[in-house]
């Protein structure tokens, strides 16, 4: 099932073919085939261990995940061979579902990094946006050292705003954050993938892995896909998606895909 | 039974090794060295001497400084104060003014632990003496510099400092050689006392050479509410490098806090610990280190010993191996004497997560950068209490130390 975006933009932003994955000699994906257009905002369903978060760092280049068939196409280039970094520069971003700590690097060592190699945010614009996270007080912390799940998730968000990366991935953006929270997670994704403008003009794209899909209540996805055992098992509109999901579970999806 | 003196008890432990650390075969180093006369300031070094003592904290303007001592080989060039109720000079100086001096000579550290003290007291060469009279606060730190700009040399010092009643002092010391120096032998005694409500930080670093051995040896008697904080940096290479200093908590609520950062090259033993007797009710100690090795092998010791109840005490140290041929060998040790201490430890080594270095990738740093990163994050121990020159001294020190390192 396709939707009208496709018409707006002849070339996705990001184009996933045929791409197969191993994690120490384990296949994580199977000729999963995957597109994003500039503008579109996309939401990754799937049980625990479809392989989701595997995707997405495939896609950001952690070199655990080995290609081994298949091409990641960003902006008609194939970057499989790309470092994290360089991908990092073209535009990639990644919010980590559970993102290391790093002793001794305070939150506002990497929002410079970020702010640096991303290049567009000013410094003021950082503060005001840590200030409408609530995050001010947490500059000075090591980055994610004791942060709580909620925190996390702030903590990542800011760092995107900093990065400003053209092609934003969420991992799971909703899990451990209370419902205050999520509000607030919700307005910062909305505003890193540009949801306040014509989706025409947007220079952003952002796919977003949800397991229960509360995140939807607060962003709008225009599409969806869904995975299952490392590939992709059926794509579609979200809201009905979602609704078979809820209604059937992901039982549903594989006797669909059946 | 005839009183034994010093002198004697040093003759007796002459040849006496170390409990730790290789043997240093003493007559391998030269006793001889030049008069290098005296200077009125530190500008009057020459650019070689000045851009060495620089590396290891030295401010040559003296402009942030409340006093300077300069020790060059076995020549004490320059011992000035410029603050009323401190006093800098040579212990030699010092022992021919005050009598009483022998009450704190050699009480603080034996001198017949081993053949090092023994030989500092047989063929001392000065050193400084540091005082503040009671209630003397000083405005910015003493810095005393202990340089050896001969080839092949030995330099023995026994240093003096005291802090009497109510008074702080801020001190930095650093050690080092001419460039053209690639042998020598440092050991340089330091005995501290804090008296009551008194104050001291003592910032130390170190800049060597690939074949010079060092062998300092450091005791601190703390008194009640006295505040003892000691740091020691070591980025540069070293052939041998072992010290082991103590502190005891003697009155009530007396705090000592060691922070030790060590980079130790390929070719480089380093061999540095800490520890502290807690030995009155309410003394508080913390032991941190981190520890770097870049090929060279690192031990690093902590002792912690409570010998009464009400004490508190932490030690921590980590270890990054960041070469293969690197090893670090930590032993934390807690000695509890009775029951109502609490003491506790924390320990690692180990290599950086990879899983750190791609999540600095992730935000665009290369894989060389993030681990730069990294490692600067992992020297950058937080330090309480010290004035914010010193702290940007250590900064630079690491800082320097690092970036160094990589060019080699």
């Amino acid at each position: 099932m396709n939707t009208s975006q496709e018409k707006c933009r002849d070339v996705p932003l990001i184009e996933i073919r045929h791409l197969s994955v191993s994690v120490e000699g384990k296949r994580v994906l199977n000729d999963l085939d995957l597109y994003v257009m500039q503008g579109e905002t996309i939401v990754l369903f799937g049980p625990n261990g479809s392989g989701k978060t595997s995707l997405l760092k495939t896609i950001m280049g952690i070199p655990q995940y080995r290609v081994e068939s298949g091409n990641i196409i960003y902006r008609g280039e194939d970057i499989a061979e790309r470092s994290i970094d360089e991908r990092a520069r073209l535009g990639l971003g990644l919010v980590f579902q559970n993102p290391p700590a790093v002793r001794g690097v305070r939150l506002k060592d990497i929002l410079r990094i970020c702010m640096e190699k991303g290049g567009v945010f000013k410094e003021e614009s950082i503060i005001e946006s840590a200030d409408k996270l609530n995050f001010v007080d947490f500059m000075d912390r090591d980055v994610n050292l004791g942060f709580s799940g909620g925190e996390i998730k702030r903590s990542e968000l800011l760092q995107m705003l900093a990065q400003n990366p053209a092609f934003v991935m969420f991992d799971e953006p909703d899990s451990g954050v209370d419902l205050v929270n999520i509000n607030l997670v919700g307005k910062v994704i909305n505003e890193l993938l540009e949801k306040g403008i014509r989706e025409d003009r947007r220079t952003k794209a952002g796919l977003i892995i949800t397991h229960a899909g509360h995140i939807l209540d607060y962003v709008n996805a225009d599409r969806a896909y869904v995975m299952l055992n490392g590939s992709v098992s059926c794509s579609g509109n979200p809201g009905d998606i979602l609704e078979d999901i809820r209604t059937k579970g992901y039982e549903g999806c594989v006797r669909c895909r059946r | 039974m005839p009183k034994v003196t010093v002198k004697e008890k040093a003759k007796n432990a002459e040849r006496k090794p170390a409990a730790i650390g290789p043997d240093i075969d003493l007559s391998e180093y030269s006793l001889q060295a030049d008069d290098h006369g005296e200077i009125q300031k530190l500008t009057g070094l020459t650019d070689e001497v000045r851009e060495r003592a620089i590396t290891v904290g030295i401010d040559a303007e003296e402009s942030c400084r409340s006093g300077s001592f300069f020790q060059m080989d076995h020549s004490v060039i320059l011992a000035a104060t410029n603050q009323s109720g401190l006093e800098v000079m040579s212990t030699t100086e010092a022992l021919k003014k005050y009598e009483w001096l022998t009450d704190y000579w050699w009480k603080a550290v034996q001198v017949d632990a081993d053949k090092y003290t023994a030989r500092a007291e047989l063929q001392q060469h000065h050193g400084y003496f540091l005082r503040a009279l009671p209630g003397a606060k000083a405005e910015f730190p003493l810095q005393a510099c202990l340089y050896m700009g001969r080839e092949g040399m030995a330099q023995h010092v026994h240093n003096i400092i005291i802090a009497e009643e109510g008074s702080e002092l801020h001190i930095i010391t650093g050690c080092t050689t001419a460039q053209s120096v690639k042998s020598g032998l440092h050991v340089g005694i330091s005995e501290f006392y804090i008296k009551k409500n008194a104050k001291v930080t003592f910032t130390m670093i170190h800049n060597w050479a690939e074949n010079v051995a060092v062998r300092p040896r450091t005791g601190t008697i703390v008194e009640e509410n006295g505040v003892f904080m000691s740091n020691y940096i070591c980025m540069r290479p070293v052939k041998t490098l072992q010290m082991y200093p103590a502190a005891y908590c003697i009155g009530e609520n007396a705090t000592v806090r060691y922070n030790t950062i060590l980079s130790a090259p390929e070719g480089s033993k380093m061999d540095v610990g800490s520890k502290v007797c807690l030995r009155a009710k309410g003394s508080r100690a913390e032991v941190v280190a981190r520890a770097i090795s870049k090929g060279g092998a690192i031990v690093t010791r902590g002792n912690l010993i409570g010998e009464v109840p009400g004490i508190k005490a932490h030690l921590e140290c980590r270890g990054l191996i960041l070469s293969e041929r690197g090893s670090i060998l930590a032993i934390p040790e807690l000695d509890g004497r009775v029951s109502g201490v609490e003491m506790s430890h924390e320990a690692a080594v180990g290599k950086i997560a990879e899983e750190e270095i791609q999540y600095l990738m992730a935000r665009g740093l290369t894989s060389d950068e993030a681990t730069a990163a990294i490692v600067r994050g992992f020297l950058d121990i937080e330090i309480k209490g010290l004035p914010e020159h010193l702290r940007r001294e250590i900064k630079k020190a690491v800082e320097m130390g690092e970036k160094e390192e990589r060019i080699l």
